[in-house]
């Protein structure tokens, strides 16, 4: 397979920062208190994956990411289509969704320990309080997207409700949901791993939390590493299946 | 089904409509059409024309059931036309209405599947409409890969697979330029001529009018009536070489005749 100019030149400056990352480490420009080699972070990566405590953190994690990504990819799309369909209703909500992103959501992560206990579902909850909204804003774009026109080529085409949506909305408005998708996924990332840091008793904000205060950088700079791999690989497949798809459509 | 007699040889009935687009904030109702009658035999070529904002696209609306008017009836092959495009029906919009996720083929199969036709022949009416449209060598490829004028002939295929009885065109041509237009004339007529089909076209373009119909209707500024229904006695296997002859400058002349005066009001009101 033949690279992309771009994508050579990205991978070499990446590759660059590494390789002067880890000289800088290793001639003691920058103290191993502070930072390890990244081949060291590597290395303690792959010890961490045999340690059950780790890999019951990451399996936290996930379950919670997974949890709050799923229900804020089916509530935002629900309410972002209801919110189309009532156009009062959108009126009402438009300045709340444009606000949204400047209440810090964390803060309400006491209360939600108060409501559900110390346990998974707070940082669940946060997970889906972060991503749905993205979600809501980017169905909405998608079905305001939709050319007139479509919709009475649904009509000439003797369409129903539910076929006009599956077989001419949804593709239609697809790169925008994908979009929403895409950015749901980074904020429960965000909002899981962020509430684990505060107060969570699991999960690998709170694994890498707790090797910080024990000064275990091994640790910490391994599993910091998993997550950016984790994020960075989902971010990557997901923007290649969205550019092969726009590709096709040329852009529409 | 409502029914009302019409002539076997009407296709579509138009009886004494009007459209009425109710009042938003403060502003007064707008009387777009009508009242307004309307026969078109089976297999002809008509063609409306009129100002801007006379209700040419709403009247092609009400006809293909996707508006309901106001007042007034239509019917299409005697049946009355109610809050749904009968089944016999296709319309083909200025707008680009291709289908930017699927493929030539998918597009103009995408009616068919639809109606669960079967495959072998959802294979040879898509195979023949691309025949037909000229665009075999595209089938695989995405509208975003053709050109406008190629992309309306993908909306004109997949209308043409459902095998319709009346076609509605709302200013199909609208957004090509003058040669690709004539061009794309010869391809309707051609079409018109092979499959049958009865042929509504709304244009603002006289000269397009003219050329392509047996019968041409000349509307008013809002609200619109026809003023005249001009015959133009064309044979049927014409093509877009009538456009150098003294009869095609006489039509047009007419047509436009009729129309300045409307025109000028038009814009004066829009001013």
């Amino acid at each position: 397979m033949r690279l992309r100019k771009a994508t050579r030149i990205r991978l070499v400056l990446i590759a660059g920062m590494v390789l002067a990352l880890e000289a800088a480490c290793r001639t003691g420009l920058i103290r191993p208190f502070t930072m390890i080699p990244p081949s060291e972070m590597f290395v303690s990566l792959l010890r961490l994956f045999q340690s059950p405590e780790v890999l019951s953190d990451i399996g936290q994690t996930l379950r919670a990411v997974a949890l709050s990504l799923s229900g804020a990819l089916v509530v935002g799309f629900l309410i972002g289509a209801l919110l189309y369909a009532f156009p009062r209703a959108r009126r009402i909500a438009d300045p709340l969704l444009g606000t949204y992103y400047s209440v810090p959501v964390f803060v309400f992560y006491p209360l939600l320990i108060v409501l559900f206990g110390l346990n998974s579902i707070p940082k669940t909850v946060i997970g889906f309080l972060y991503a749905f909204v993205a979600m809501i804003i980017n169905t909405l774009n998608g079905l305001d997207r939709v050319p007139p026109v479509f919709w009475k080529t649904a009509k000439v085409q003797q369409l129903g409700r539910l076929a006009t949506a599956v077989h001419l909305v949804l593709p239609c408005a697809g790169p925008y949901l994908f979009t929403g998708a895409k950015l749901a996924v980074m904020y429960s990332f965000i909002g899981v791993i962020g509430s684990e840091f505060i107060l969570s008793s699991g999960g690998l904000g709170y694994r890498i939390s707790f090797s910080y205060n024990n000064f275990q950088s091994d640790v910490m700079y391994g599993l910091i590493l998993f997550v950016l791999l984790v994020v960075i690989c989902i971010n990557m497949g997901l923007y290649a299946w969205e550019r092969s798809l726009m590709e096709r459509r040329g852009g529409r | 089904m409502l029914t009302k007699p019409v002539s076997p040889e009407d296709l579509v009935a138009v009886h004494a409509v009007t459209k009425i687009f109710p009042s938003s904030r403060g502003m007064s109702d707008v009387h777009a059409l009508g009242p307004l009658d309307l026969t078109m035999r089976a297999g002809e070529f008509f063609a409306v024309v009129g100002p801007s904002g006379c209700g040419k696209s709403t009247l092609l609306e009400i006809i293909a059931g996707l508006t309901r008017p106001t007042n007034g009836e239509v019917f299409f092959n005697g049946a009355a036309v109610g809050d749904f495009v009968p089944e016999g029906i296709g319309v083909i919009f200025q707008e680009d209405a291709s289908f930017p996720w699927l493929s030539v083929r998918e597009n103009i199969a995408f009616g068919l599947k639809r109606k669960q036709v079967d495959a072998d022949t959802t294979r040879r009416r898509v195979d023949d409409a691309l025949k037909l449209t000229g665009l075999q060598a595209f089938a695989d490829a995405y509208p975003a890969q053709l050109s406008g004028g190629m992309r309306q002939r993908v909306c004109i295929a997949r209308t043409l697979v459902l095998q319709p009885r009346l076609i509605l065109l709302d200013e199909p041509f609208g957004a090509l330029d003058q040669q690709t237009r004539l061009l794309m004339g010869d391809e309707v007529l051609r079409l018109w001529r092979e499959t049958g089909a009865t042929i509504l076209l709304i244009t603002h373009a006289l000269d397009e009018a003219a050329m392509l119909s047996d019968r041409v209707g000349v509307m008013s500024a809002r609200p619109g009536r026809f003023l005249e229904i001009v015959t133009t006695h064309w044979p049927r296997d014409r093509d877009s070489k009538i456009v150098t002859r003294q009869e095609f400058g006489d039509i047009t002349g007419h047509l436009w005749a009729l129309l300045r005066d409307q025109s000028i009001k038009s814009i004066a009101v829009s001013a």
